[in-house]
C-alpha cells in the first residue's frame, strides 16, 4: 500500500501544504485571484476568444504582449517579496525579532531574486524583442513562429512552477543561485531547491529557443538591402544578446541538471564530500551568470539608442563605434565571470587577470554613454516620458558602473563582497539600467502595438516615483554596505545604528510600489482616452526605422509589401520623398495558429512538477506526450495559409482613408 | 509570387553524395580508433597520439560534410558563428581549467580534510 502510494504520488504528502500563515495566506490569495479571473472570463464567455486569438496565436506581437503581461505580474509578485524583505529588515532589530522566521526570510529572498531575473526581467526583454524586432528589420514574422510560441509557453510553465511552490511544498531557501553545499540534499532536504531547478530548466530552454529564433530571424529575414551595417541599433543589440543566450544558457541547463543528479541520484558533482567540488558549481553558474546580466542590459542599450536619437531629432552619434562597443561587450562578457568569486580562494594571478578584464568592459560601456550624450548635443530634445527614463538611466548606470569597477578591484572586493554595497551595485544596474530601459522602450513602442499613445503626465509621474523611490531604496544600501552590513541579514544588533537607513530603504520600496501603481493607472487612463490619444499617422515620434512606416497598430501581416532598404535610418531619409505611391500587393503565406505550443507548455508544468516530487510515471508520461506532440507538429504538411492580396488591399485602404482624414 | 516567412528554413542542403562520403569516412575513423585500442596494435604512448589525431580528423569531417562550413556563399554566417562558438568554448574551457587548478591547489578538499583531521576534528 505504502509502496503503491509512493509510486503514485512520489514524495507528495499532507505536509506539503504550508503550515505558516504568511505563505498559506499568499497561496490562498493567489489561488483565489486565479479562480476570480477564471470566473470573470467564463462569465464574459471569453475562453474561446482567448484560446483562438491569444494562446494559440503565432503572431509575434501578440506573443510579445503575453510575455509583457506575465512579466508585469511577476514584477508585482517580486515587488511584494521585496516589501516583505525590507519590512523585516526595518523592524527586526535588537530585542525585536521581525515577523518572518529566518527560514521564511531566506525563501523570500531566493524567490525574489529568481522571479525578478528570470520571469520579470527576462520576460519583459523577450516581450519587447517580440514586439519590435521583426517590424524593425522589415520582416513578416520571426524565423520560426511555432518555436516562438513554444518558447513563450515554456517560460509560462517555469513561472507557474515557481508559484506552485507557494502552495504545495516550499521554495528554495538557498539564494537565487543556490550554491552547494547548501543546496545539496543534505542541507536542503525539502523540495524547494528542486522547484528552483525545474522552473529554471524549463524557462531556460524556452530562453535558449528564443535566442536561436531571434538570432536566425536577424540573420535570415531582414528586408532586402538592409545589410548588417544598415541595421537599426536595437536589432544589433538583439543580435548580440541572442548570441550570448545561445552560448550561455546551455551552461545553466547542464549545471542545474548536475545539481539535480546530486540531489536525486546520490551523485557527487558538487557535494562537500566524496570527491565532489562545490567550487565547480560556482565556476559554472557564473560562466552563465555574468553573460546573463549582459543579456539583460544589451537590449536596454539598444532601446536607448533608438529613443535618444529619435527624441533628439538627430542621427545616432557614432553608429560604427556603437556596433563595435556592443560586439566587444558581447565577447568580453565571457571573460570576466571570476569576478563573482574573487574571495573563493584563487591566487593573485587569477584574480588580477579577471579583475583587469572586468575593468576593460567598462570601456566600451563608457563609449556608449558618451555616444548617447553626443547624440543629444545640439539636438532638439523632446522631454518625453521615454527620454526621462533615459536621463534617469544615464545617472544611475554611471554610478552603478563605477561601483562595479570598484568591486572589480580584488582587494576592495574582499571587503565589499556579499555586502549590501554589492546589492546596491547590481540593483543600480538592473533597475536603473535594465528596467528603466525596458520602460522607455514600452512607452516608445506602445502606439505601434496598440494604436494609441500613453498618457504623458502619468508617465512622467511614474518615472519620478520610480527614480526617487530608487534613490531612497538603494543609496542607503551603498552606505550600509560600506558600514559593513552583509547581504541577506534578517536580524541585527540595535547598537550598530543601522535601523534608520533600513527604514529609509523600506520607504523607498513603498515609493517604487506607488510608481508601479501609477504605471497601471496610466495604462487604464490611456485606454479610456484612447480616442484622443490615437496615433493616426503610424509615426507619432518622427521615427527613423521601418516599424514607423506601417500603420498603428501594426497589421498582423506587418508589411503589405516588403520594404527595400537603401541606407541606415532609411525611413527617415525617404518618408518625405515617397508619398503613398500605389504598391503592388501580393498574396502572403502566413503561419496558422498553433494549439500544440500551449499544450506543450501545460505538459511541461506536469513534467516539472513530477520531477520535483519524484513522480516518475508522470514525468515519463508527460515527456512522452511532449515528444508525440512535437512529432505530430513536425509532420504537419501545411502549417501555413495564404492571405489573399485582395484582403490586404482592403485592410490597407481602410488605413489610408483613415490617415488622410 | 508568394512570400514565405520561413525563408530561414530554406538554406541549401549539401548533396547526397557528400553526406554519404562523410558518413563512411567518419565510420572508418571511429572503427580504426576502436581497432587500435582493442587489438593493442600500438604502444600506449603512440596510441594516445594517433587516437587524438583521428579525433581531430573526425571533427574536421563533421564540419566539412555535415555542417558545410566551407562551401557557404558569403555572407558566411555559419563559419562566423562557428568561429565565435570555438573561441567562446576555448575561453570557457581554458579559463575553467586555469581557475579550477588554481583553486584546488589552494582550496582542495583532501587538503582541507587532512587539515581538519590533524586538528583532531573531522567533517
Ligand atoms: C561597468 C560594468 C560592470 C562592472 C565593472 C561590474 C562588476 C561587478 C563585480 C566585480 C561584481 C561582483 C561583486 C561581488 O560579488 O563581490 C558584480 C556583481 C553583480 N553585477 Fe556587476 N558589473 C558591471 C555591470 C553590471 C551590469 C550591467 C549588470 C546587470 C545588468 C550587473 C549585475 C550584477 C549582478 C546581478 C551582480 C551580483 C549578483 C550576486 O552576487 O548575486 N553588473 N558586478
Ligand atoms: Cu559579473
Amino acid at each position: 500500500m505504502i509502496y503503491f502510494a509512493s509510486f503514485l504520488i512520489g514524495k507528495l504528502n499532507r505536509n506539503a501544504i504550508p503550515s505558516d500563515l504568511m505563505t498559506l495566506g499568499a497561496a490562498v490569495s493567489i489561488v483565489a485571484g486565479l479562480i476570480f479571473g477564471a470566473l470573470i472570463i467564463t462569465y464574459l464567455h471569453k475562453w474561446k476568444y482567448l484560446w483562438k486569438e491569444w494562446f494559440t496565436s503565432v503572431d509575434h506581437k501578440k506573443i510579445g504582449i503575453m510575455y509583457i503581461i506575465v512579466s508585469v505580474l511577476m514584477l508585482i509578485r517580486g515587488g511584494v517579496d521585496a516589501l516583505m524583505l525590507r519590512g523585516q529588515q526595518a523592524t527586526s532589530v535588537g530585542i525585536h525579532h521581525g515577523y518572518l522566521s529566518s527560514y521564511t526570510f531566506a525563501q523570500v529572498f531566493s524567490a525574489h531574486g529568481t522571479i525578478m531575473i528570470f520571469f520579470a526581467a527576462m520576460g519583459m526583454m523577450f516581450g519587447i524583442i517580440n514586439l519590435v524586432l521583426p517590424l524593425q528589420i522589415g520582416s513578416r514574422d520571426v524565423a520560426f513562429p511555432f518555436m516562438n510560441l513554444t518558447s513563450f509557453w515554456l517560460f509560462f510553465a517555469g513561472m507557474i512552477l515557481v508559484n506552485v511552490s507557494l502552495g504545495i511544498g516550499d521554495f528554495s531557501a538557498a539564494g537565487w543561485l543556490a550554491y552547494p553545499p547548501l543546496s545539496e540534499l543534505q542541507y536542503s532536504p525539502t523540495v524547494g531547491v528542486d522547484y528552483w531547478i525545474w522552473s529554471l530548466e524549463i524557462a531556460g530552454i524556452g530562453s535558449l529557443l528564443s535566442g536561436v529564433n531571434f538570432f536566425t530571424t536577424i540573420l535570415k529575414t531582414r528586408a532586402p538591402g538592409m545589410t548588417l551595417t544598415k541595421m537599426p541599433m536595437f536589432a544589433w543589440s538583439v543580435l548580440c544578446t541572442t548570441s550570448l543566450i545561445i552560448f550561455a544558457f546551455p551552461i545553466l541547463t547542464v549545471t542545474l541538471t548536475l545539481l539535480y543528479l546530486d540531489r536525486t541520484m546520490g551523485m557527487h558533482f558538487f557535494t562537500a564530500g566524496a570527491g565532489g567540488n562545490m567550487m565547480m558549481y560556482v565556476n559554472l553558474i557564473w560562466a552563465w551568470g555574468h553573460p546573463e546580466v549582459y543579456i539583460l542590459i544589451l537590449p536596454a542599450f539598444g532601446i536607448f539608442s533608438e529613443v535618444v536619437a529619435t527624441f533628439s531629432h538627430k542621427r545616432l552619434f557614432g553608429y560604427r563605434t556603437m556596433v563595435g562597443a556592443l560586439v566587444s561587450i558581447t565577447v568580453l562578457s565571457f571573460t570576466v565571470w571570476l569576478h563573482h568569486f574573487f574571495t573563493m580562494g584563487a591566487g593573485a594571478d587569477v584574480n588580477g587577470f579577471f579583475g583587469i578584464m572586468t575593468m576593460v568592459i567598462a570601456i566600451p560601456t563608457g563609449v556608449k554613454i558618451f555616444n548617447w550624450l553626443f547624440t543629444m548635443y545640439k539636438g532638439r530634445i523632446k522631454f518625453s516620458q521615454s527620454m526621462l527614463w533615459f536621463f534617469g538611466f544615464v545617472g544611475l548606470f554611471t554610478v552603478g558602473g563605477v561601483a562595479g569597477v570598484i568591486l572589480a578591484v580584488p582587494p576592495a572586493d574582499f571587503q565589499l563582497h556579499n555586502s549590501l554595497f554589492l546589492v546596491a551595485h547590481f540593483h543600480t544596474m538592473i533597475v536603473g539600467g535594465v528596467l528603466f530601459g525596458y520602460f522607455a522602450g514600452l512607452s516608445y513602442w506602445f502606439p505601434k502595438i496598440f494604436g494609441y499613445k500613453l498618457n504623458e503626465k502619468l508617465g512622467r509621474l511614474t518615472f519620478y516615483l520610480w527614480f526617487i523611490g530608487f534613490l531612497l531604496a538603494f543609496v542607503p544600501l551603498y552606505i550600509l554596505g560600506l558600514l559593513g552590513a552583509t547581504r541577506r541579514i534578517d536580524h541585527y544588533s540595535a547598537s550598530l545604528g543601522w535601523q534608520p537607513l533600513f527604514i529609509i530603504a523600506g520607504v523607498g520600496v513603498l515609493v517604487i510600489a506607488s510608481g508601479v501603481f501609477v504605471m497601471i493607472l496610466q495604462h487604464v487612463v490611456s485606454f479610456l482616452n484612447r480616442d484622443s490619444l490615437k496615433d493616426k499617422t503610424g509615426d507619432p515620434w518622427n521615427g527613423k526605422t521601418l516599424e514607423w512606416s506601417i500603420p498603428s497598430p501594426a497589421p498582423f501581416y506587418n508589411f503589405a509589401t516588403t520594404p527595400i532598404v537603401h541606407s541606415h535610418d532609411f525611413y527617415w531619409d525617404v518618408k518625405n520623398i515617397i508619398k503613398h505611391e500605389p504598391k503592388e500587393i501580393n498574396d502572403i503565406l502566413m503561419p496558422k495558429n498553433d494549439s500544440n505550443a500551449p499544450i506543450i507548455g501545460i505538459t511541461s508544468v506536469f513534467f516539472g512538477f513530477a520531477m520535483v516530487w519524484h513522480i516518475w510515471w508522470l514525468a515519463l508520461v508527460s515527456l512522452f506526450v511532449i515528444v508525440a506532440i512535437l512529432l505530430k507538429r513536425f509532420n504537419d504538411e501545411n502549417p501555413n495559409y495564404l492571405l489573399s492580396a485582395d484582403k490586404i488591399v482592403e485592410l490597407e485602404e481602410n488605413y489610408l482613408i483613415f490617415r488622410q482624414s | 509570387m508568394k512570400t514565405n516567412v520561413y525563408q530561414a528554413s530554406n538554406h541549401p542542403t549539401g548533396q547526397f553524395k557528400n553526406y554519404l562520403i562523410g558518413y563512411f569516412v567518419s565510420i572508418l575513423l571511429t572503427l580504426s580508433s576502436f581497432f587500435i585500442v582493442t587489438n593493442h596494435v600500438l604502444t600506449l604512448n603512440t596510441a594516445v597520439y594517433v587516437i587524438s589525431l583521428l579525433a581531430i580528423g573526425q571533427f574536421i569531417i563533421q564540419i566539412v560534410f555535415f555542417l558545410h562550413l566551407f562551401n557557404e556563399r558569403s555572407p558566411r554566417y555559419r563559419l562566423l558563428v562557428f568561429l565565435l562558438m570555438l573561441s567562446i568554448v576555448l575561453i570557457l574551457v581554458i579559463g575553467s581549467i586555469w581557475i579550477m587548478t588554481n583553486l584546488s591547489s589552494n582550496m582542495s578538499i583532501p587538503k582541507q580534510i587532512q587539515y581538519m583531521n590533524n586538528q583532531g576534528g573531522g567533517f
